[in-house]
Formats: C-alpha cells, structure tokens, sequence
C-alpha cells in the first residue's frame, strides 16, 4: 500500500491547485477501492493472499517446508475491524480536505453530494473487484455510532431562544406535519397500487399497513440532511430553527408510528383501542426521552460542579451522559434524539459557566469533529450501500413515491402555515413557506429504518428500500443543489452576520423586562410571564445548585460582558497584536470622549480624570483582589496533575496590584480606545510575549490580551517596563473592574503556557519575533469545517443565554 | 365573544378602534381591565400601577410606570408628564405594542420600527431633552442589574461606559481626543439598534377573550 501511494502523488505537484486536488481525489478513490476489498474479505486465504500480492516482501517463511522462524509474518485477521474503520474514517476526512481544495466545485455542488458521489465510486469499486461490500449502514452502526454525536453536536449548540420562541410552530410541522405526510403518502400510495386490476402487478400484493409504514418511514424530515445542506446556505435563524427544529422533533413521530404500524402488520388487524394506544405511546415517547434527557442533563451539570481540581476530564463528563442519555432512551424505546437534545440544551448553560475555558473549547472541537467525520461517513455509506442493492425497481411505485413526497410535503407546509399563522405574532410569509416546504430533505435515518424491516412481514422490502434510497437521492441532489441559487433568487433573508453587541444585549433584557411588564398590566399571563417566572426560578433555585461558587449568582448581562472581553482580547492578539485596530472597533473614539465634561468648564476632560484621590486606591484594590480570586477560580488549574503548588501565587496578587496602580497613573493620560489598542512599538518585549503566547497554543486559543500584557507571567521581567508612549494600555475607567479581569484571564494563559513551556520566559525576546508573527498570520487561515469554524471568532451560538 | 358584542353603542371605542388599531373585542378587554387597575374610577394614577403585585419584582418597574404618564408617547408631541392618564391615553400606549400586520408596505413597517424604537427612546430618556446622556443610560444598566445585589454600581458604570462608547463608534466614527459626545440621539439610536429587528419583537398578544377575571 504504501508503494502504490508513493508511485503517484509526486506527478500531481507540478500543477496547479485544482488540477492536484482532481488528481489527489482520483488517487483517494482508487486507494481506497481497492484496499478496502482486500479487508472486506472474511476468509483468511483471500485475505492472505491478496495482501501478499501487494506486498514485495513476501512472507518467504510460510513456503519453506521447514519452519523457519518467521522474520515478517503478516496478520491481518488481528487487526482486520479496527484497520477498516480506521480506513474509512481516514478516507472521510481526505475526502473532505480534497473537496475543500477544489474551491469552485464546493460552492457549486453541497458536501453531501460529493460524499455520496464518492460513496457511489468506492461501492462501485469494491463491486468490481467482486468482493462482498462490507455492510456499513447496518442499523446497529448507524444508530448506535453514527448518529449521536450529530445529533448531539445540534442539541448542545442548539440556539435555545429562537427555539423557544417558535416551539409551537415547530411542534405543529413535526407532529402534525409528519403525521399527514406519513399516511397522505401511505394512503395514496395503497390506492395506486390497487387501481390496475386490469393487469395485475405484484404491487396488488402490497397491503395497507405496509404502506402506511413505509409512508411513515419516508416522511420524515432528516436532520443529518437538513444540517448539511442549510449550513451552507446561511438563511435567517427563524428559518433555519424551523426546519431544523422540526428535523429533530419528528423522531418521535417516527419512533412511534414505526412500531406501531411494525406491531400491526404481524397482527393484522387494528382497533380503536390500537389507536388510542397509540397515541399514548406518542407522548410517552416524547415526553419520556425528554425526561430522561433533562435528568441526564442535570446529573451532568451537577458533575461539573466538582471539577475544578480535574479540570482534563470535564469534556468527557459531557460526552459519556449524553451518550448514556441516548442509550437508555432508546432501552426503552424512547425518542434517543429528544433525549440527546434535551441532555445538551439543559446542561449547557450550567456546565459552561462551571468548566475552564480550555475544556470549552475542547468540547466544541471535539463534538465539531465527530459530527463532521460521522455525517461525512453517513453519506459515503449511502453511495456504498446504493450500489450494494439489492434493488428491486419498480416504475410505478419509485415515481409515485417521489411525487407524492413532493406533493405532500407541499400541501402539508401550506396547510399548517394557514393554521399556524393564526397564533403567530410574526406571521410565515409565503417564501418562508416555499424555503419551509423545499427544505424538507430525506436522508440516512429513512433507509437505515428501512433496512431495519424483515423481509418475512414485508416482502416488498427491497422495493421500498429502493424507493427510499430514490428519494434519498432525489433531495439531496436535487433539492440540495437548487436550494442555495433559489434562496438567492427569492431574495430570502440572510443570516445576519452581526456580532452581538452590548448595545444589543442590554436591549434585549430591557425589552423582555419590558413585555413582561406590560403583560401583568394588561392582565394576562402571556409568554413573557412565564419565561420570567422559569428565569426567577432558575436563578433562585437551580443555579445555586448546579454552578459552583461564586459564578451562580452572576446575572446574565455580567457574564455576557465577560464573553465579549475575552472574543474582543482573543480577537485582539489574533490580529497581530494590535498593530493594527481590529475591525469592530474602527473609529478613534476613545473613554474621554464619552465622560461627561465635569464642572469648572475650563478644565478639560482628561485632567480631571488624572485625580485619584487616596480614597480610591483602597476602593480599587478591593475591587481588584476580589476579581482576582473570581477569575482564577474560573479559569485556573490547566495542568494535569495539581500536585504542584502554584509557586508564585501568594506574591502575585501584589504583583498584579503595585503594576497596576502604577500603569493607571501613566495610562490616564494616553489616549486608550476602550479594549482595543493604539499601535505599539512591534519590538517591545511585551508585543513578543503576546504573540509568543498566543502562537504557542495554535488551536486553542487562549484568552491573551494585549493589554495585559505588562503584568506577564514571569515575574523577571518586572523591572522591564518600556519608555515609550505608545505602550499597549489598558481602558480608562477606574471605576470598571472589568480590565483587571481580562488581565487576569491572560495571566492565568500565561500562567498555564509558564508550566508546560519550561523556560519561554528566559529565551530572550528578540528571536522570536519572526515565530510569533508567522504564527499569528497562520491562525488567520482557518480550515472550515462545512464553512463554519468554531473557533472563538465565530461562535455566535454560543452567545446565547439560556432563556434570557 | 357573544358576551362582549352586547356592550351597546361604545361610539368612544369605535373611535379608539380607528385611531389606535386594536379591534373592538380587544378594547373592551383592554376597558375591562382599566377599569378593574382604576378601581372603577375614570383615570389612572401612579399608585394604581404600584398595587400590581406581578410587577414589583420587575426591576424596570419604575419606568415602565413612568411611561405611560408620558406625554411624549399619546402621539400627540407634546411633552412632560402627567399625573393621572384616561382609558384613551392608557390605549394609545399599549398600541406600541401592537404587532405589524402581515400586509404592510415597506414604508408602513419602517414607521412601525420607528414608533418602537422611540417609545424604548422615551424610557430612557428621562429628562426630555432628545438625547440618552450617560448618566441617563448609567442608570438603565444599573435597574437592569438592580435585581442582582452584589455587583451593582460599579460594573453597571462600567458596561453603560462600554456600551456609550460603542454607540459613539458606530454613530461619530472619528472623534478628536477633545471633543465630547454628547449623548445618543434618536438618529444614533435608530442606526444602533438597526439589527435588531423590534418590530417583531416588540409585541404582545392581545386577547380577544377576557381573562382578568384569572389575574390580579
């Protein structure tokens, strides 16, 4: 194997990028066709002679008669499963690096296409070289390990006010919605088959409930599908959280009418009585995996609570109980997707505030990760198994479904629309409605239920499969391609790119104040007034138990202000180390033009605010002690074993205090823009160690702040203190005790970075100028995943607070 | 809805029903429920509201109270405030809260947005002078965080500080280190809150049925 890869990538170098990724992707697609094959063969002969083919040193021992001692033996049998998944993993992950380095091609055609395309090849390959296609979209697989961390990914980074806001149309398309779908389609379908009589097909055969099976299988709106496809596309969040909140609502439908009709169609017959059952069931389903979501949720919250000794293992306390919130809804046949998204929407808010900022950012690189090679493979294995058959195509049967998906889906938006619309403030217009209806994809989840019937109550098994998969594809295709140019046709809102402001914050809470309060004036418990009650409620009750210290009693508007410090501080040192001013910020305007002009009028603004009076020095460093312990409780503690004391604590907080009551002084009269940073002399010692820190840690970028900078974690520097004016400041207002804060975030980095790099802070600082920069300017080019990076610049799901 | 239709010959409330937009079945909830805050008297005032028990752990109270005894919200320019507001200046400020019919021009819906937004301009406003100074959003941010206790004074100076200078950096752009912001103006505040699309969050939903009968 290696030979084969080494005799052909060096003729792609010579070219040009889209010419090496085309030749880079043919090489992938022919690697692995034909190594796969060799794995998928079960019987050690095959398997023994097919690699001894590849490999030039032949395994000499086995062919002489006496048994030497085998220098190399080969034993593919050992390593056989893990080698073929650890095969396909990687050919997932290539195949999106290639996609990505054919820029034109992955603006034109979604992901989802291509993978399939690819899975279609590798299927098509593996065919030909006669061996048995390794049945990857087994239902156990595919609901057991590909799907969670999907679906897991959604629901923790679900945008939980929008969703509330619109649960009740939600909730209508996916119950309602899906329900008609499920049995307009069953029904009619039924109906087609049985209106030939004069040339009797084997459809006659087909019975009712089957029918209303498969209908209830295909009509299912697929998240998988929806997410690939619209995070392409960036419509307006209202959008997007219906179709997609509605993707992940209708499992229970699915859940239940599948067994249901599953139930029926051994039985036979069906009663009033099934029926009313039935709908029990449905609750059950939802409200139980729901449930057992939220207590997994709470469980894990707790856990968080107590982690801050054991600040390494606090992303796996999130993963492992959302897991177990999955597999134990689906013990008991609960929905194991409400489940999932009840879990990670319930324990976010609380385990974010618990856990340092690193383990955030582990948990949303790893759940980013996982989700991303799990869809990625989920469509590779739609193609394999496409061309894996068995297929039995039907004229009649594959056109009807299409169509009468199409139709259904159709009237099925338009007619809850009309209903819905009554009950909405904002009203659905009909290009919501269109976007709404076209939206509606179908992907892994339908054919995996499929796969799952047994041929001896359905006969027709292959058919369906055949028709699911025909559907599959006809969405994802052609739905999926034309979606994006008609969005741009209809002129369709877009997502806005905005950046939460705090302007905007404050309006926000203002605003819910507000409505609630004219609610209670006006007599009537409308929306507001519970959404008061459950975030009274919250802080009184829960927070106190399920976030640790101090952190509990933090109002939302606080913990929101710290967020933006940091992106603003991370943003900062990104840029470059504040040579220049980053974008956000890009006027001259500064504090001083913003405090009031205080009387006699003869003085100027900026003298009088030089006076600190001796009072306030006391105020101050209270202030500032105080900060000091809340933010290291937050973020300290990034290193493995706790054993080593941290040795400069004690001496510290002085430090930190005489530093800073002596910058305050220099910094009032310079001019300071409010967290962002004049252009500082690029070689002072401090610009080094800024880039130095923030280079050191490329994927997890920690919280360095330029201005912070002075009071570097290494306490030999001390005496070192630029001459110059222009020497990164820090904000103003004596009166905020937010700078100390951010300055303490970067301390507790640098503190983290001192422990691991022995001996950064000695190099001298001079040399490293070149590193750091390259450094800097490297992070600027971030790979995307599916277009979205998750990295501190774009993460505006995050901004939200749970039930502001 | 039978019930209320036999409220004869409210010629008042056909007028009202013209001049601020709420159907016939909502003003007479809306009439209902004045009358149940007034105590059956013809006007409201201030002490009225400060019996409303779910308001008082509204941390905003004060100046929600405060704007419906302010002239600047019946629409008629004037200015000041007033002591005791009658049933039709009471529904002339509830109808800010009136959500955009689905069939509105462009122009009708930005004019929606710039009513709100200048009701949400009034609140802060406190001193009638056309700007938002910072003392006077100071103040916003520190009833907003009133209900937290500990942080308080400190921290709310320092986000109102930020948010200030926010404002300035959006509205001015370049300011000279001696000169001074003034304060935000109505023009600032409509550019700052561009995004925040408040004509379909400004909203609450007005019954048709009566349901005071549920609520203190």
């Amino acid at each position: 194997m290696p030979s084969r890869t080494g005799s052909h990538s060096p003729t792609g170098f010579g070219r040009g990028l889209p010419e090496r990724g085309l030749l880079l992707l043919a090489v992938l697609v022919l690697l692995e066709g034909s190594v796969l094959p060799l794995g998928a063969a079960s019987s050690p002969d095959i398997s023994h002679q097919a690699n001894s083919d590849s490999h030039k040193k032949a395994d000499g021992g086995h062919n002489i008669t006496k048994k030497a001692f085998p220098v190399l033996s080969l034993d593919y049998q050992h390593i056989h499963i893990p080698f073929e998944i650890s095969l396909w993993v990687l050919l997932a992950s290539l195949m999106k690096l290639g996609f990505h380095m054919i820029p034109r091609l992955s603006s034109i055609v979604p992901e989802s296409c291509l993978l399939i395309v690819v899975g279609l090849l590798v299927g098509g390959l593996i065919k030909l070289a006669g061996e048995k296609v390794p049945p990857v979209l087994n239902t156990q697989l595919f609901f057991l390990i590909l799907l969670p961390p999907i679906i897991l990914d959604a629901g923790y980074f679900l945008p939980i006010r929008p969703f509330m806001e619109n649960l009740g149309t939600i909730l209508m398309f996916a119950v309602v919605g899906t329900l008609w779908n499920a049995f307009f389609i069953g029904g009619l379908l039924y109906a087609v088959t049985q209106i030939q009589p004069a040339n009797p097909s084997d459809l006659h055969s087909l019975e009712l409930l089957p029918c209303l099976l498969f209908g209830a299988i295909i009509s299912a709106v697929d998240p998988v599908a929806v997410l690939a496809v619209f995070e392409e596309i960036h419509i307006n969040e209202l959008l997007h959280i219906l179709v997609f909140g509605e993707s992940l609502l209708n499992d229970a439908v699915t859940v239940v009418l599948y067994h249901l009709f599953e139930e029926f169609s051994s039985e036979g017959t069906v009663t009033v009585m099934d029926g009313f059952l039935g709908l029990i069931s449905f609750l059950v389903v939802a409200l139980g995996g729901v449930l057992v979501g939220a207590i997994y949720g709470i469980l894990a919250a707790f856990t968080s609570r107590f982690t801050s000794h054991m600040r390494v293992i606090e992303p796996l306390f999130v993963f492992v109980y959302s897991y177990m919130a999955y597999l134990s809804s689906e013990l008991f046949h609960l929905s194991g997707i409400m489940a999932l998204i009840a879990c990670g929407a319930v324990m976010r808010p609380y385990v974010e505030a618990n856990i340092s900022h690193k383990s955030h950012t582990t948990i949303k690189y790893f759940l980013k990760m996982w989700s991303s090679v799990s869809e990625t493979l989920i469509f590779i294995f739609l193609g394999v198994v496409t061309v894996d058959g068995p297929h039995s195509w039907n004229w009649t049967f594959v056109v009807v479904t299409v169509i009468l998906c199409l139709v259904a889906r159709v009237i099925g938006v338009i007619g809850l629309t009309f209903v819905i619309n009554k009950f909405r403030i904002v009203k659905l217009t009909t290009k919501d409605q269109f976007i709404i209806a076209y939206g509606g994809l179908r992907g892994a989840i339908a054919f995996s239920l499929g796969f799952l019937l047994e041929k001896n109550h359905f006969p027709k098994r292959e058919m369906f499969l055949t028709a699911i998969i025909t559907v599959i594809f006809f969405t994802v295709f052609v739905q999926g391609m034309t979606i994006k140019p008609l969005v741009e046709l209809l002129a369709v809102k877009k997502k806005q790119e905005a950046k939460r402001s705090i302007n905007e914050e404050i309006h926000t809470q203002f605003l819910d104040h507000l409505l609630t309060g004219i609610e209670d004036i006006c007599g009537h418990y409308g929306h507001h007034h519970w959404k008061d009650k459950l975030n009274r409620f919250n802080k009184k009750y829960v927070k106190k138990c399920l976030i640790a210290g101090e952190r509990s009693k933090e109002p939302q508007l606080i913990a929101f202000y710290h967020k933006m410090e940091m992106k603003q501080a991370i943003e900062l040192v990104e840029s470059g180390g504040g040579a220049k001013l980053p974008s956000s910020m890009p006027s001259t305007v500064s504090m001083q033009n913003i405090q009031p002009k205080k009387p006699p009028p003869a003085k100027s603004a900026d003298r009088t605010l030089l006076q600190i009076p001796k009072g306030r020095e006391e105020e101050i460093r209270k202030i500032l002690r105080s900060n000091l312990q809340r933010t290291r409780q937050r973020l300290h503690s990034y290193n493995r074993h706790t054993l080593v004391a941290d040795p400069y604590e004690d001496g510290f907080s002085d430090i930190i205090k005489k530093r800073r009551l002596m910058e305050l002084e220099k910094k009032i009269k310079e001019m300071s823009n409010y967290l962002t940073v004049p252009a500082a002399a690029s070689d002072s010692p401090t610009m080094h160690r800024a880039r130095l820190s923030s280079g050191r840690d490329t994927d997890f970028k920690p919280a360095q702040q330029q201005k912070g900078n002075k009071s570097c974690p290494d306490p030999q520097s001390y005496g070192v203190k630029p001459a110059t004016d222009n020497v990164p400041t820090i904000q103003v207002d004596l009166a905020s005790p937010q700078s100390p804060d951010s300055v303490n975030v970067m301390d507790e980095f640098g503190r983290g970075d001192q422990e691991e790099d022995q001996g950064l802070m000695m190099k001298p600082p001079s040399g490293h100028k070149k590193p750091g920069e390259a450094e800097g300017a490297r992070e600027q080019q971030k790979l995307t995943r599916c277009l979205s990076d998750p990295g501190p610049g774009g993460d505006e799901d995050e901004d939200e607070p749970f039930l502001p | 809805m039978g019930a209320l239709q036999s409220l004869p010959g409210q010629p008042e409330h056909i007028d009202l029903a013209e001049k601020t937009g709420f159907s016939l079945e909502q003003i007479g909830v809306l009439h209902k429920r004045f009358r149940q805050l007034s105590h059956n008297e013809e006007t409201l005032r201030r002490d009225h509201f400060n019996e409303i028990p779910d308001l008082a752990c509204n941390p905003i109270r004060a100046q929600i109270i405060e704007a419906f005894f302010d002239k600047r919200n019946y629409r008629q320019n004037g200015e000041g405030t007033v002591e005791e507001i009658s049933f039709e200046d009471f529904l002339v400020v509830m109808s800010h809260f009136r959500p955009p019919s689905v069939h509105m021009t462009e122009e009708q819906r930005e004019s929606v947005r710039r009513e709100k937004l200048r009701f949400l301009f009034n609140m802060h406003d406190t001193d009638n002078d056309g700007t938002i100074t910072l003392e006077e959003y100071r103040h916003v941010v520190e009833e907003l965080l009133s209900r937290s206790g500990a942080l308080g004074k400190e921290t709310a100076k320092g986000i109102a500080d930020a948010a200030m200078l926010e404002v300035a950096s959006i509205s001015v752009g370049h300011m000279e280190p001696d000169e001074f912001y003034e304060g935000i103006t109505f023009e600032h505040f409509l550019k700052l809150l561009n995004g925040f699309e408040i004509e379909s969050r400004m909203n609450i939903r007005f019954l048709n049925m009566d349901t005071t009968t549920l609520c203190k």
